[in-house]
């Protein structure tokens, strides 16, 4: 669509609502806008370090030298050999931290999707169409809310992890349990965003411009693409940056409290789960992982800040 | 307004109906609640059939459901495997007020959960209250300042909690105030449950072994509602009609507080609202690193022994208090946005 608007100029006759903004503006200035909100550039700065940090890693480590158990040299604090230390099975932690920052980022990116696509289709299609799919789908996402998403998860995982097996994905061998978490979180998390959605648009509906939209004939599906969906942009975009870094701490969470997946496929989440019993005596084993969770969370949540910042219309910067 | 509340009450049986449908299914499918019997060498074979054929796990699932929803005093087991019905059931079901036995304790759920149910409450509203009174203050006072140094600051510091898995908090807050402040001399903090190892259970020994639980459940909870609350506020603060309150003369604090707050508070309220029937499932990750004796623990401890009996009322209790808080936002949210009508 940029394109065509770009490339036929001069005949596109004007017509009214098209010449006072072109679509790729909005995009132009909202990309000006993020790279001058500096939390922003510093958050995408961060990731971009911890993302370095789990593919550089791997010219200097194996996967399997990660996995590898060494069990008279457990629990050893860091030294010239294991930089960070080693865990309660002799594994080298800054080995570990690398292959395990690749699964918790791909979980909390997979399930991200799946929970940012249910949970605003629900909630647009509830908030604007109202009426027995309204009740229908809030019934639903009631159901579902009114078990702690914890407990939810906890309940799925205890069912789902059960059977495992390692898989060959992409010629790497994991454990099976991670494509069930990713599922788990997508599906245990789309809810409040379906609820945030639909409360928007049942406002938003309510307002002048798309009982204007709707007293010129403009159809239902595209009320909801150009009217609706746009003002409900900047909440979908915060929850799903949001929602990244959400995953990856939920599958700290479940990896803690050994629901999560399971060793050897090393996530942050399940290399500091051990520590909770030495606090005290084992501090790298625990705050390595832990300080990479919160930079990479914290990174995600700057950015997703600033595209809100950058998104909304009403912003003055 | 009467028959609104009625009609979602009444809506809300077969939503419960869902959850439990859907939670007693999911721990079937979680396993077998014997099987740690299987290895018991003091246990033989034909008591552990006996056992399992009383406890009605050789049922079909559906007419197990059947029971525990109303029981199964009409129904005969062939205890004695003669191949005839002989004995009655002795349960009567949730619906008539038998919320069944726990297999691990072998006491009643109600007192199982009515045990550690205070204990719970105790820890989550404290954290609860310190969380909305503190997560509200500091998100309008950094909404009134928007990109201040203070606004900065306050942004800086929530964004590194709102990063941080509650374990973390838990684990940091552990490490400094209790292990290292005993190394370096310094007044520590305990982290081992409610109550004292010699017995100590004055209301001074509780206060202090409140304190790290609740700022680990605290302090992430406060991030996120500042983050929430200021979002908000910022979003109505640049409305236009605020700034026609401005036009015409308000005072800052009127404009504020009485037109900016109000409808500030709409989402809010959502979050407020959702958030206060999970204090009664309990903290899982808070009351295990520091041993407390509530909902959250038992839940654990419930799943991973599989004690599915208190499992499911652990739901249903939640589901309940869910279903009306739900409510109840959704009415106040009415009261607060007259431009929302629920008919």
């Amino acid at each position: 669509m940029a394109q065509t608007t770009l490339s036929t100029p001069t005949t596109r006759v004007p017509t009214l609502g098209t010449e006072k903004r072109r679509s790729d503006s909005i995009w132009r200035l909202a990309i000006r806008r993020f790279f001058k909100h500096r939390m922003a550039v510093f958050g995408l700065l961060l990731l971009v370090s911890v993302v370095l940090f789990i593919t550089v890693g791997t010219l200097f480590y194996s996967e399997a030298y990660a996995n590898q158990t060494a069990i008279l040299k457990k629990n050893n604090p860091p030294s010239a050999e294991h930089p960070l230390g080693t865990d309660q099975v002799g594994r080298d932690i800054l080995a570990r931290a690398i292959y395990g920052g690749q699964i918790s980022l791909l979980i909390g990116i997979s399930s991200v999707v799946i929970s940012i696509a249910v949970g605003s289709i629900i909630g647009l299609v509830a908030g604007f169409f109202g009426g027995w799919i309204d009740a229908l789908l809030m019934r639903l996402v009631e159901a579902l809310l009114a078990i702690p998403t914890l407990i939810l998860l906890l309940v799925l995982s205890s069912v789902l992890t059960r059977n495992t097996a390692t898989l060959n994905i992409l010629g790497r061998e994991l454990s099976s349990t991670v494509i069930m978490i990713v599922f788990i979180i997508g599906l245990t998390t789309w809810m409040p965003l379906s609820r945030i959605v639909r409360s928007l648009v049942l406002t938003l509906k309510e307002q002048e411009f798309i009982l204007a939209a709707r007293a010129i004939g403009v159809k239902d599906r595209r009320i909801i693409s150009q009217h609706v969906l746009p003002n409900c942009l900047a909440p979908i975009i915060v929850s799903a940056t949001l929602g990244i870094g959400t995953a990856i701490i939920t599958e700290a969470y479940l990896s803690f409290l050994g629901f999560g997946v399971l060793p050897p496929t090393a996530t942050w989440g399940n290399i500091l789960s051990p520590a909770k019993d030495m606090i005290g005596t084992v501090w790298w084993m625990w705050m390595v992982p832990g300080a990479l969770i919160v930079a990479t969370v914290l990174a995600i949540n700057f950015i997703g800040d600033g595209l809100r910042d950058a998104f909304d219309p009403r912003s003055t910067k | 307004m009467t028959q609104y509340i009625m009609r979602r009450l009444l809506q809300a049986i077969p939503l419960l109906l869902i959850v439990t449908v859907l939670i007693y299914g999911l721990l079937k499918a979680v396993g077998d609640p014997l099987a740690h019997l299987a290895n018991d060498p003091l246990v033989r074979a034909e008591d552990r059939a006996i056992l399992r054929r009383s406890l009605g796990l050789d049922d079909p699932v559906a007419l197990q459901f059947l029971h525990w929803l109303i029981g199964d005093d009409w129904h005969q087991r062939d205890l004695d495997f003669d191949g005839e019905p002989d004995t009655y059931g002795e349960r009567r079901g949730v619906l008539r007020g038998d919320f069944g036995e726990s297999f691990r304790f072998g006491r009643p759920v109600t007192q199982v959960i009515g045990a550690v149910l205070p204990n719970t409450l105790i820890l989550g509203v404290t954290a609860y209250i310190v969380t909305v009174v503190l997560g509200l203050g500091i998100g309008i006072f950094a909404a009134l300042r928007q990109y201040s140094f203070l606004d900065n600051l306050i942004t800086t510091i929530s964004f590194i909690l709102f990063s941080m898995p509650i374990f973390l908090v838990a684990l940091l807050s552990v490490f400094f105030f209790s292990v290292k402040f005993q190394e370096w001399g310094l007044p520590s903090l305990p982290t081992g449950g409610m109550y004292d190892v010699r017995g100590d259970r004055s209301l001074d020994e509780l206060l202090v072994r409140l304190i790290l639980p609740v700022f680990s459940l605290a302090a992430i909870s406060i991030a996120r509602y500042t983050r929430f609350v200021r979002a908000s506020m910022l979003e109505v603060i640049n409305s236009d009609y605020i700034r026609t309150a401005r036009a015409k003369g308000l005072s800052e604090r009127r404009i504020n507080y009485v037109h900016g707050l109000k409808n500030a508070s709409l989402p809010v309220i959502t979050l407020m609202g959702l958030d206060i029937p999970f204090i009664l499932s309990g903290a899982v990750v808070t009351e295990t690193i520091f041993g407390w004796p509530g909902m959250g623990k038992l839940f654990i401890d419930s799943l991973t022994i599989l004690d599915p009996p208190v499992l499911i009322i652990f739901v249903l209790i939640t589901a309940v208090a869910v279903v009306l808080m739900q409510l109840l936002t959704d009415l106040v949210y009415a009261w607060l946005d007259p431009r929302i009508h629920y008919n």
